[in-house]
């Protein structure tokens, strides 16, 4: 077997544009795969101008709000790309450099501050977009939407706190300050004390019924200013998410990236070399001459998987090695991304084997390579809830019967320490390496006909 | 080596039908027939690629070498990777020596470090035989060996392949060339639609045509032998 393992490395040397095809192709798919998605994470790109004058606030009550600081806020949801006038954002937007141009205008808070006039304008702001393709215009929409939402629900906390601190001030009393002058306000407690302290002054009649009379709306209105504090509150946000994980743990954005990236590389890698590498044997006549006593079928298989884990290992390694310099990873646990690629690389190999025994030639084998795993890589990576449960169902059971998905999520495991455990894609891996390997060996019986 | 009663059939297509034939020590035997004959059939059961669904096959002690039809060998290898390659195949206990020898003996020294694929069809068909020739075959089996090559590439590969069975080994070789059968073959076997018409030497196949198909009994053996076939229902 070591013969014939140093004969395929033999070959793959003497072919450099091949071997460098081999590891170079799925070592940049995996590394702009990988860049692609921890680069769109929730930061994405957007040309930002505002034009609000420095120093302008809103107004409520005659009294200014403290700035809600509209750019820090902004910008720490997306990557904020500063412009310096409306023309210079509309460049960026055309040209793909962002995903969209945010412009807050100069009126904006003027508008803002017109909403408690009786010539209210709608506070507007300006979103640029570049809708060439359906998904990227969707992807847009959402972002921008999600955050204007933010942006209304912030001011509307910052005015509804307002809105509050004057309610406690009304009910409790104390300073307030207008146009640089400050008042006492006497606050309705302190005024239903002072009268209840009056009361016993006031002989029995109309007066002093009266006077209990005030005194019972001065307790009334306290008691139920007190909750309307709250409810203005809760206004700005009248409901929440209670968010609870019933099933699967989401690793971080990165982690899957690096997953998706390093299982790309080796089933690429793996399945097209064992493939291709068996064909050979076909193409070359060289099988029946094997077959003669020189090695077994099985051990034939063995030696063409063994020699596809091996370069799928280094290259994957590799890779890792490479996307380390993008991600931090967690050496710690390399224990298990070792035991992760080794039963990818062999139910991946399995599955070349068997695919290069049921092909005569290294050409056609490669294309039935390529036809069979992209298809099943994109469908692997199809989430529950974006399809229909029905379809879903199927994608499963498409899926989980070629290894790209458990590799992925054997990877995904090995790579974050709060995910789900190992152990449940390395079995799934075991039985179809086995499955596949039966399957390579049966094929392989066409391989002897001469 | 001795073949007893021969039968193969693939789907509903009789390959072989009973076919037998016996060859000794030294013997170059030629199996002759047209397409289709059953010539390839036979000699990859003899070589043990292949399983008759019945008959046997009884062979000397001592290694059966095969050279099939299409070089075996790997072309992006050079020539004396791929000597050395087989030869640790076959556990040779010195590969490296075994290599020499068959370097020597096809008289491609000279280019052991060349790519095969850039080698002419004439020396990757000598490759192909040294490889068949690895195992020191008592035994050497070559499928239609003379295909691709030219006239003077045609005569170096028979005057080796003689030099092989004077020293002893048993050749059996395919071909569907009636000349060159009859010029090296010193035995003929002749196969059609899976049945052995004739066993015997060149002298008595021309004494058989003459037989049966007197009229073209004057004209050239190729012609004669087509005749002889037509009358025997082929």
């Amino acid at each position: 077997m070591r013969w014939l393992l140093l004969k395929d490395l033999q070959i793959l040397r003497r072919s450099p544009l091949q071997a460098a095809l081999l590891v170079l192709y799925p070592i940049l798919i995996a590394l702009l795969v990988g860049l692609a998605i921890s680069r769109d994470s929730d930061k994405p790109r957007v040309a930002f101008l505002n034009q609000v004058p420095e120093g302008s606030r809103v107004v409520v009550g005659g009294a200014k709000l403290p700035s809600v600081g509209v750019d820090e806020r902004i910008c720490s949801r997306v990557e904020c790309v500063r412009v310096k006038n409306r023309k210079e954002a509309e460049e960026e937007v055309r040209s793909g450099d962002v995903l969209a141009a945010l412009i807050i205008p100069a009126d904006l808070v003027n508008r803002l501050n017109s909403l408690s006039t009786l010539n209210p304008r709608t506070p507007r702001v300006e979103v640029m977009v570049n809708q060439e393709d359906p998904v990227k215009a969707q992807l847009v929409n959402d972002r921008i939407e999600s955050l204007l939402a933010q942006a209304n629900l912030v001011v509307a906390r910052r005015i509804a706190g307002e809105g509050g601190r004057y309610l406690d001030l009304l009910v409790n009393g104390g300073q307030f300050q207008v146009l640089g002058s400050s008042f006492q306000i006497l606050g309705l407690q302190t005024t239903a004390s002072i009268l209840t302290s009056l009361r016993p002054a006031l002989p029995a009649g109309p007066l002093r019924t009266s006077l209990d009379q005030v005194i019972e709306f001065a307790d009334v209105s306290q008691e139920n200013l007190d909750v309307a504090g709250p409810l203005i509150e809760r206004l700005t946000q009248p409901i929440e998410v209670d968010k609870k994980v019933v099933s699967g743990s989401s690793p971080p954005l990165e982690v899957f990236a690096i997953s998706v990236a390093a299982t790309l590389t080796l089933t690429f890698v793996v399945l097209l070399l064992v493939a291709g590498s068996l064909a050979l044997e076909r193409e070359e006549n060289a099988f029946p001459r094997l077959s003669r006593g020189l090695i077994s079928p099985t051990g034939l298989l063995g030696e063409k998987v063994l020699l596809g884990v091996g370069v799928g290992f280094l290259v994957t390694l590799t890779m890792l090695g490479g996307l380390q310099l993008f991600v931090p990873l967690q050496w710690d646990r390399v224990g298990l991304w070792l035991l992760a690629i080794l039963f990818g690389a062999a139910a991946l190999g399995a599955a070349g084997a068997a695919l290069g025994a049921a092909a005569r030639e290294v050409r056609a084998v490669s294309l039935l390579a390529f036809m069979v795993s992209l298809p099943i890589a994109f469908l692997s990576l199809i989430p529950s809830g974006a399809v229909g449960s029905g379809l879903f169902d199927a994608i499963e059971a498409i899926t989980a019967l070629f290894p790209f998905k458990p590799t992925l999520e054997a990877m995904t495991s090995a790579l974050d320490s709060a995910g789900d455990g190992i152990g449940g894609p390395l079995l799934h891996l075991a039985i179809l390496a086995a499955a596949y390997g039966l399957l390579a060996r049966l094929a392989l019986r066409r391989f002897a006909a001469v | 080596m001795q073949a007893r009663e021969i039968v193969k059939s693939f789907g509903s297509r009789e390959a072989l039908r009973s076919v037998s034939f016996e060859a000794g020590a030294g013997e170059l035997m030629a199996i002759i027939g047209p397409n289709g004959a059953g010539k390839t059939t036979l000699l990859s059961i003899l070589a043990g690629i292949s399983k008759p669904d019945s008959g046997d096959v009884h062979l000397p002690g001592g290694a059966v070498g095969w050279v099939p039809q299409q070089a075996a060998l790997y072309r992006r290898l050079t020539v004396e990777e791929n000597l050395l390659l087989f030869a640790r195949l076959e556990r040779h206990e010195d590969p490296r020596a075994s290599t020499e020898e068959m370097l020597e003996l096809t008289g491609l020294s000279e280019r052991r470090g060349e790519i095969v694929a850039r080698l002419s069809g004439g020396n990757q068909q000598r490759i192909n035989i040294a490889i068949g020739l690895l195992s020191r075959p008592v035994v050497l089996l070559l499928d239609e060996p003379s295909v691709g090559l030219d006239p003077r590439q045609r005569a170096r590969l028979w005057e080796f392949v003689s030099g092989l069975a004077g020293r002893g080994t048993t050749v059996i070789f395919s071909t569907h060339d009636i000349q060159e059968a009859e010029r090296y073959g010193g035995r003929l076997l002749v196969l059609a639609d899976g049945e052995a018409l004739f066993d015997g030497s060149p002298e008595e196949l021309r004494e058989a045509v003459r037989r049966e198909a007197p009229e073209a009994a004057d004209r050239d053996f190729e012609t004669a032998f087509v005749a002889y076939l037509h009358h025997r229902g082929h």
